[in-house]
């Protein structure tokens, strides 16, 4: 047997989750004992994950050479390259009734998601080493937390997605009410979930509704021909009949067309994609934090204990943007067409009003939160450019703003957790005490504004890009009025966003780290434990690796983003 | 049709089992030396979780059959449901032993089996005489234990509303039901159905009242709105075990019974007047549905005793499977078995809550939400099992009530009614802030008595355990095996149904 035949995605979820269930039987005393089981967990989780990430990467020139050569006249080219591309794959009945089953794989897009949990999971365990309050139920509902995230990047089956999604809910939900910042934790974490949830739920309603129009869809002629034709193409298992959750019979219903005919609810001008993709895309991006449903997200992070703060923003978000591509974009795919051209207006606000608004803080994980709102616009933008360039950058802005933000918290923790302060006028002359937090918040602000050489810009640069292509092909209308070249706005006001971001990391970075040391204030403050280096290693050094040489990742998520695109070219 | 014994003797074998039992837990009461009468409560508890074996040994043909004259039905819906308010039964006479004043109680063991046998005959039920009976078999040994504690003014109060409000709308019930008797000229379901449909000369309105006054009935049985008003009363001052039962088994009973009564007497298809009557109750159990659940979850919101939230939650439970009875005429089988595994997994759901809360308030003398503060350092694992319930009264995975929910929300959206699955979810939103207060207390909040631990007697641990594990395994891995089950129920009921009309 070699490492290959061990289910290695299950083990990914379930390693962290069967951590959780022996640290709650371990004695709550026992606390470096607690802690050894978490760390060896997350680490073996990473170590899994970067196995995955690495064979799929080795894997990646015969992917794309094979989407390439694809054939065009096929009537499910999108669907195939998609199924192509899950490596990994495992598969078992759940509840075959409603055509759910347990199937995981990684794909180009889910493969650096993994191993960014990998990497944040592994330095939240770190950073929270000297939790010393009732250290035990805060590393097993951790543990259950990383495992709930992991298993939403791996279902490649919309209930399954929900299942994890809704499972990572409730240990962050008391992570943050019972270890969080005093003064704002209980407010802050019911806020979240309540959020999160709504719109979770909501999304959940419309994929029943999608999986109900699937089926009448595979009962016509045509889809039963077409699902007959999948089955012999090998795509799906010989059982599968209509009622399915499976994405790839899904994405197999919308490239058929199933969403996009008119006549939904007996209107004629409305179609099923057209109704339900704003549910859907808006109610998965909640969690990403696209603007208006941004407002848990500052507080929450504000509120909630380092580690939480770092998977929360570094992960969580990226998450909820991730089920939005998946459940949104590539099963809705003329919904997309319909709705992304004026959802991109409030991805602009997110980036420009997150960068002000962080700018205006005094405190200075507020900024950070606030700077992640304005980020994570930049990947829904990514989203509403639907081409090839702009979509492989919002997956690689998920990654790099995963990896950059949790680095970000951690500095803000490492300060806080000495200073026992966050509010910046009175910080200042840091960089003496603490070198190493000064230099990798350096290297997180540098990635941030989109420095060259560093990760943000491979990020961001494709999704300016993207947008710049976008504009002469898409339109908007408006009563009558069609708007052209409106995404070249957008991205001139974006680039303007950016330089936002440059003024308020230059400003933190000069009033916490330089400036005048308060040695009456702060004399007891030393320097950060070999822990805490390990931590900013492990999320710093990816920043600049993918920065200097990105055919690390961009080719793998470009694999990942063609099928999407391939079904939004289909979708019309 | 001839009749033959043997065979009709095996579809009531719990029914039997229970008669046995009950007067074998008479003769310990005399019996046993009083120090010792906690064997009665362990008798009838292994009694009945036995009996939930005879339902399956004698299993229903497929499609089922109708015995004893047309009064039972020996379907695979009978049987999903016997097993349930048996198991019911069990963990409620289980639950007991852990109360002091109860335990020893031979009586209270007796009534309680009364009740499940009530209970099992009123799932079966095929016959407005034979419903009325068991409605009344299952209700009259409530109304007393409801009243158990004869000495404490709360229990005697909640008895007294439980028992006002049941005569009052059994009587309304039985009105109706007579009125449709004299409508058609049958009693069994099947045929008060082939006589509407034969429709000679009936009037619209008559039907229609016939049909609400039997509903408010039911109302009352289920607590939906605007018939809930005794349940906080009855939830808070009936001893706890007793809340449990009425909250479980008596609530799934008379929801089978709605099952079979709405499917078989107004099925589709029967015009009155040219107006199709199926419509009336999918409308009226629809409004009913959305009212119920926003209703019980707003109110749920504001109340500080832990006994009045869940009976404000129970309220709104049983707003949510009315949503699958909604759904019952357009999506039949899948909407029926969403409401027996909603049902199935809320028996466990519910009886975990209702022990903590019996435990809980054996030490402390209180069921005020405020006084579960710091319950997770007094006790991890009782503060454990009730997160566990609380997450699974709110769907929230990997607990069976997540199953629940999305089944019961599948079958609503398959049959048309998503704006129902929408408010549905809203509420369910309603409904985990209100848990999540909870969940806060026992784990944020701190108190005065946070060193003072909580012991747990072996019984209770074991209650526990067992109901965790029942909860998390229906929310995993074995959610397909019940599932199936219950749609197996389903479908020889819809099927036997659509033979026979």
């Amino acid at each position: 047997m070699t490492l290959l035949d061990i289910p290695l995605i299950s083990a990914i979820i379930f390693t962290p989750l069967f951590a959780g269930v022996i640290i709650l039987w371990i004695d709550g005393e026992k606390k470096d004992l607690i802690r050894g089981v978490a760390i060896s967990a997350a680490v073996i989780a990473l170590v899994l994950s970067a196995f995955l990430y690495f064979s799929y990467n080795a894997q990646v020139d015969q992917i794309a050479a094979a989407q390439s050569s694809m054939d065009a006249e096929s009537p499910f080219t999108a669907t195939q390259m998609f199924a192509d591309g899950l490596a990994f794959e495992e598969r078992y009945s759940w509840l075959s009734t409603l055509g759910i089953s347990y199937h995981v794989a990684i794909d180009g897009l889910s493969a650096p998601m993994v191993l960014l949990t990998g990497m944040v999971a592994v330095a939240g365990v770190l950073i929270s080493w000297n939790i010393d309050e009732r250290t035990r139920e805060f590393m097993a509902f951790f543990m259950f937390l990383v495992a709930g995230v992991y298993g939403v990047f791996v279902a490649v089956d919309m209930f399954l997605l929900f299942f994890f999604y809704e499972l990572a809910i409730f240990p962050m939900y008391i992570l943050i009410a019972t270890w969080g910042w005093v003064k704002l934790r209980e407010y802050a974490s019911m806020k979240l979930t309540l959020y999160i949830l709504v719109g979770s739920v909501i999304a959940l309603i419309g994929v029943i509704a999608m999986v109900i129009v699937a089926d009448e869809f595979y009962r016509s002629e045509a889809g039963a021909l077409l699902l007959q034709d999948a089955i012999e193409a090998g795509l799906l298992p010989a059982t599968a009949d209509g009622f399915s959750f499976d994405m790839v019979q899904l994405t197999l219903a919308a490239e058929g067309g199933a969403f996009r005919q008119f006549g939904y609810l007996g209107y004629e001008t409305l179609s099923f994609a057209r109704l339900w993709f704003p549910l859907i895309f808006l109610g998965f991006a909640v969690l990403a934090g696209v603007f208006p449903f941004h407002n848990w997200s500052p507080d929450g992070h504000v509120a909630a204990p380092t580690a939480v703060s770092m998977i929360h923003a570094g992960v969580l978000m990226k998450l909820g943007a991730y089920a939005a591509l998946r459940s949104g974009v590539q099963l809705l795919p003329s919904g997309a067409q319909t709705h992304l051209p004026w959802i991109v207006l409030l991805t602009i606000i997110n980036v420009v009003y997150g960068a002000l608004i962080a700018f205006r803080q005094r405190d200075f994980k507020y900024v950070i939160g606030f700077s992640s709102v304005s980020h994570m616009g930049l990947v829904s933008m990514g989203f509403a450019t639907m081409n090839v360039t702009g979509m492989s950058g919002a997956g690689l802005q998920m990654f790099s703003h995963g990896a950059m933000t949790a680095l970000f918290f951690g500095c803000v923790g490492m300060v806080y957790d000495r200073a026992h302060t966050r509010d910046i006028p009175s910080l200042g002359g840091f960089v003496r005490k603490m070198p190493w937090v000064a230099v990798a918040f350096i290297v997180g602000g540098l990635t941030s504004m989109g420095m060259p050489g560093l990760s943000g810009f491979i990020a961001e640069f494709p999704i300016f890009q993207g947008m710049w292509q976008a504009s002469d092909v898409i339109s908007f209308q408006l009563g009558g009025v069609t708007i052209h070249n409106y995404y070249a706005i957008i991205v001139i006001m974006a680039a303007l966003g950016i330089v936002i971001t440059a003024a308020y990391v230059l400003r933190v970075t000069g009033q916490v780290f330089f400036g005048e040391f308060n040695q009456a204030r702060f004399h007891d403050v030393g320097d950060i434990s070999v822990v805490d280096r390990a931590v900013l290693l492990l999320l710093g050094i990816p920043l600049i690796v993918l920065g200097m040489y990105p055919a690390i990742m961009a080719p793998m998520i470009e694999t990942g983003v063609l099928p999407v695109i391939s079904i939004l070219a289909g979708g019309v | 049709m001839s009749f033959s014994l043997w065979p009709s003797l095996a579809t009531i074998a719990p029914e039997i089992g229970l008669t046995l039992l009950a007067l074998i837990l008479l003769f310990l009461e005399v019996y046993l030396p009083k120090e010792r009468r906690v064997w009665i409560a362990y008798t009838s508890m292994v009694g009945m979780a036995l009996l939930a074996l005879t339902p399956l040994i004698w299993s229903p043909p497929v499609g089922g059959a109708t015995a004893w004259g047309g009064m039972v039905r020996h379907d695979h819906l009978s049987q999903v449901f016997k097993v349930m308010i048996l198991l019911a039964g069990s963990l409620t006479s289980w639950m007991a032993i852990d109360s002091t004043r109860l335990s020893k109680q031979g009586e209270f063991h007796f009534i309680i089996v009364i009740a499940t046998l009530g209970g099992c005959l009123l799932s079966a039920t095929a016959d407005v005489i034979m419903l009325f009976i068991a409605l009344e078999t299952t209700s009259i040994p409530l109304y007393i234990l409801a009243a158990f504690h004869r000495n404490e003014a709360r229990s005697i109060e909640g008895g007294m509303k439980y028992f006002l409000y049941g005569a009052f709308t059994s009587a309304i019930m039985l009105f109706g039901l007579s009125l449709l008797f004299g409508f058609t000229g049958d009693t069994s379901f099947i045929g008060i159905a082939a006589a509407l449909s034969a429709n000679d000369g009936l009037n619209q309105i008559s039907i229609l009242v016939c049909m609400i006054m039997i509903l408010v009935g039911f109302g009352f049985k289920i607590s939906a709105v605007p018939f809930h008003f005794w349940t906080p009363d009855v939830y808070e001052g009936a001893p706890t075990p007793v809340t449990a039962f009425v909250s479980v088994a008596s609530k799934a009973a008379s929801f089978a019974l709605l099952l079979r009564f709405l499917a078989a007497v107004f099925p589709e298809g029967i015009l009155i007047e040219g107006q199709e009557i199926q419509l009336f109750w999918v409308n009226l159990s629809a409004a009913a549905a959305a009212i119920t659940m926003t209703f019980g979850n707003v109110v749920a919101l504001v109340q500080r005793n832990m006994k009045r939230l869940i009976a404000y939650s129970s309220i709104a439970q049983a707003g949510y499977a009315l949503m699958g009875v909604t759904a019952m005429a357009q999506s039949g089988e899948s909407a029926v078995a969403s409401v027996s595994f909603y049902l199935f997994m809320y028996t466990f759901t519910n009886l975990l809550v209702f022990a903590v809360v019996l435990r809980f308030a054996a030490v402390s003398g209180s069921d005020d939400i405020r006084a579960f503060a710091g319950l997770s350092r007094r006790s991890p694992k009782l503060a454990l099992a009730m997160t566990i319930g609380l997450l699974s009264l709110a769907g929230i995975p990997p607990t069976a009530g997540f199953f629940g929910k999305f089944f019961l929300f599948t079958a609503a959206v398959d049959a048309g009614y998503t704006w129902l699955a929408l408010l549905g979810v809203i509420n369910a939103i309603v409904a985990l802030y209100y848990y999540l207060v909870v969940v806060k207390v026992m784990y944020v909040d701190r108190s005065a008595d946070d060193e003072v631990l909580i012991a747990l007697p072996q019984p209770v641990s074991w209650l526990l355990g067992v109901s965790c594990v029942a909860i998390l395994l229906l929310g995993t891995i074995a959610v397909e095996v019940i599932y199936d089950w219950t749609r197996l129920g389903a479908s020889s009921f819809i099927s036997a149904l659509s033979a026979a009309l």
